[in-house]
């Protein structure tokens, strides 16, 4: 094994490895934070239940273990050694995690063909809390204080034309808690686009139900202003034979933290989670993701890119995957690829899979963090190809396989012109 | 009618021991047209002539020239080199993640002509040389070098050597590890860019088997960074008899200044 940080060796020693072979994989010993008493039926006691009879001897190390709860109170301050903040600098959440969030919220404003509902409701919505429940104190924090929801409704077997966007304005520095709810009804066929700009310092909870037999796409794209600073939950529960494409990309902002779970009530149903992220110098962008198969009979397949580049670029990929006892024939694959494009950056990947039962269809993972070193760059220049040309030559490909995946032209557009910005603020 | 002239050309590497020199004064002229075979035994530094020629930065050159048709060389970039008309087949070629084959021969190829090829001839180019040097078609559709075999790489090396068309091809060892029928499909490669009769080549090679295929009209035997030894292609077969076993290392000036006499007579 190549300890790839220190193979600069010289263009004709023989490359046997394949190009990324930074192999990043490590067993996650997650936090002893174990003490819902929420009744709720998504908190923590519950899920306790589910897994391990009743929660008691619940083992520490297992996600299933992960407080979960409405309260902002059930969850301890934040110390930065919990194993769900470990990687985030709290310094910079800028309140987040602290602060009562009664700042003016990302002004939210939806465009969407007639037959999709759009409203504004208050906190006593019956479908507040129908999808999720706070998995960690700055969700929870947000979960206290947002004043108002917005809830998207595809209604029963109306598959829409084009796509929901949903476009989230940041009104300034003052932090702030949102709440967004998306609703996909039986058999409905739809794509909801989250499309966060500007400057806002916000924890945003979004909850996404996806009925029997509908098909739903979440594209959150965060494109914030430098200073921004965003943690979001995307929590989602599947019923029966539907299927869910989650697309997360994260370019812009001083510090993003995406968390995204998945759940599944039925079998059959099936989720995609996609990612990608391309940090610059400064920027700490975290992807934390939990596919909780709770049932049996269901597939989800995860892939997240992520490019790094200049100083103290950071970005954290950490991929839970439970598989429970109930669970069985589930199919399932997480996968983390990291191309680091300048010294100083550092990408820290973690892919955790548990597994209770045997019978299964498949269960895998792969990490993986490569750089694009001197070796590349010099057989494509020896071709004749100038050097910014070749950098961004390969990170398009890289990049690419994530983009090619939203199936919204507009969109695609927009990324790649936005990775090519990233690209060019490169030359050094 | 194009000529790339070396003169005098020192170059050294840094290792954790210090500056290393390795070419110690080496002069050669190649035109437009010739074929010269550079030999020599393991470390006589054969792959970092061929590496500076490239521009490869690991090579520092301390003294001496390189002009492409009185062009400075050394005062390009690795892309300028190449566009100028040098083209390195390595010995490693690097697999380069997330570039089609497809991208990377159609950018390479814009790059060096200055202009986007006309699609359609370009298609049709890039799939008749592929077969003709036995790659399979769907080759294009992967990784630049990923997950290619030895010889996969060398075909792919001497693929672009012929869709590119350079003025100087500098190939380098592109012989080891092919098996007899590689060899073959890869020297036709070469002959028939040669052949085109807008190139000089420079082989650079540890053994005399390729050329069986791959006629040389000059012969250089590298030593310690220098050339010891010069002659038409008859030098290759003695080299063949005798190795390399008579230019050992502190064998003295004498036998060098002996055989290059012998090479002028």
């Amino acid at each position: 094994m190549t300890d790839i940080t220190t193979e600069k060796a010289r263009i004709g020693a023989p490359s046997a490895q394949p190009f990324i072979n930074g192999f990043t994989e490590e067993g996650e010993s997650l936090s002893p934070l174990n003490a819902a008493e929420s009744k709720s039926p998504l908190a923590g006691e519950a899920v306790k239940r589910h897994s391990h009879g009743g929660g008691v001897g619940v083992p520490d190390s297992s996600r299933a273990g992960r407080l979960t709860s409405y309260k902002l109170a059930d969850f301890k301050p934040l110390t930065g050694m919990e194993e769900d903040w470990r990687f985030t600098p709290l310094k910079r959440l800028r309140g987040l995690h602290t602060e009562v969030l009664n700042g003016a919220a990302p002004a939210v404003s939806v465009t969407a063909p007639d037959s999709v509902r759009v409203e504004t409701v208050g906190r006593d919505d019956r479908r507040i809390g129908s999808a999720a429940i706070p998995e960690d104190r700055v969700s929870a924090n947000a979960w206290e204080n947002f004043a108002e929801a917005t809830v998207i409704t595809v209604p029963s077997e109306v598959q829409v034309d084009g796509e929901v966007s949903v476009l989230l304005t940041g009104q300034g520095t003052e932090a702030s808690a949102q709440h967004i709810v998306i609703v996909a009804e039986k058999f409905s066929k739809s794509v909801v686009v989250l499309d966060h700009q500007g400057t806002a310092v916000v924890s945003e909870n979004v909850e996404i139900v996806v009925e029997d037999g509908a098909q739903l796409t979440v594209i959150s794209l965060q494109e914030w202003n430098d200073d921004a600073v965003h943690a979001s939950s995307q929590q989602v529960k599947l019923g029966r034979d539907a299927k869910f494409k989650h697309i997360v990309v994260s370019l812009g902002g001083d510090l993003v933290r995406v968390t995204p779970s998945a759940r599944f009530t039925a079998p059959g149903a099936e989720v995609e989670l996609f990612g990608l992220y391309f940090a610059d110098a400064g920027q700490h962008l975290e992807q934390r993701l939990f596919v909780d198969h709770a049932v049996a009979n269901c597939k989800s397949n995860v892939l997240y890119k992520g490019a790094l580049q200049g100083r103290n670029a950071h970005t954290v990929w950490v991929g839970d995957v439970l598989i429970r006892k109930e669970a069985e024939g589930t199919d399932t694959y997480e996968a983390n690829r990291n191309l680091v494009l300048t010294d100083g950056a550092r990408a820290d990947s973690v892919p955790n899979l548990e597994i209770e039962t045997g019978l299964i269809a498949g269960a895998g993972h792969a990490s993986a963090t490569g750089r694009f070193d001197d070796q590349h760059l010099f057989y494509l220049m020896a071709r004749g190809i100038p050097e910014e040309v070749a950098r961004r030559l390969v990170v398009r490909g890289f990049l690419n396989e994530i983009i090619q995946k939203i199936h919204v032209p507009a969109i695609e557009e927009r990324l790649t012109e936005a990775v090519e910005r990233e690209l060019a603020a490169t030359n050094h | 009618m194009s000529t790339l002239e070396i003169k005098d050309l020192h170059v050294s590497i840094d290792t954790e021991q210090g500056t290393k020199e390795i070419l110690k004064g080496v002069s050669l002229t190649i035109r437009t047209g010739e074929t010269h075979a550079i030999m020599g035994p393991n470390g006589s530094g054969k792959s970092t002539l061929a590496s500076t020629i490239a521009g490869h930065p690991r090579y520092n050159v301390t003294s001496g020239t390189i002009t492409l048709d009185g062009e400075d060389v050394l005062a390009m970039s690795v892309d300028q080199r190449a566009r100028a008309g040098l083209f390195l087949a390595m010995q490693y070629p690097v697999e380069v993640p997330g570039v089609s084959m497809t991208n990377f021969l159609r950018t390479a190829k814009t790059a060096i002509d200055g202009e986007a090829p006309k699609l359609r001839t370009w298609t049709k180019d890039v799939k008749a040389a592929m077969a003709q040097l036995r790659i399979d078609a769907d080759f294009t559709q992967r990784n630049v070098n990923e997950g290619f075999s030895g010889g996969e790489k060398k075909r792919v090396e001497i693929l672009q050597l012929e869709l590119f068309k350079p003025k100087f091809a500098i190939l380098d060892e592109t012989d080891s590890g092919l098996d007899v029928d590689a060899l073959k499909v890869v020297s036709e490669g070469v002959n028939r860019a040669h052949g085109e009769g807008n190139m000089g080549t420079l082989l650079i090679t540890h053994y005399t088997r390729i050329l069986r295929y791959i006629k040389p009209d000059f012969v250089h035997v590298f030593v310690d960074g220098q050339v010891v030894e010069e002659g038409g292609p008859e030098l290759a077969d003695r080299l063949e008899d005798e190795g390399y076993d008579r230019y050992a290392t502190g064998a003295g000036a004498a036998t060098i200044a002996a055989a290059s006499a012998a090479a002028q007579a």
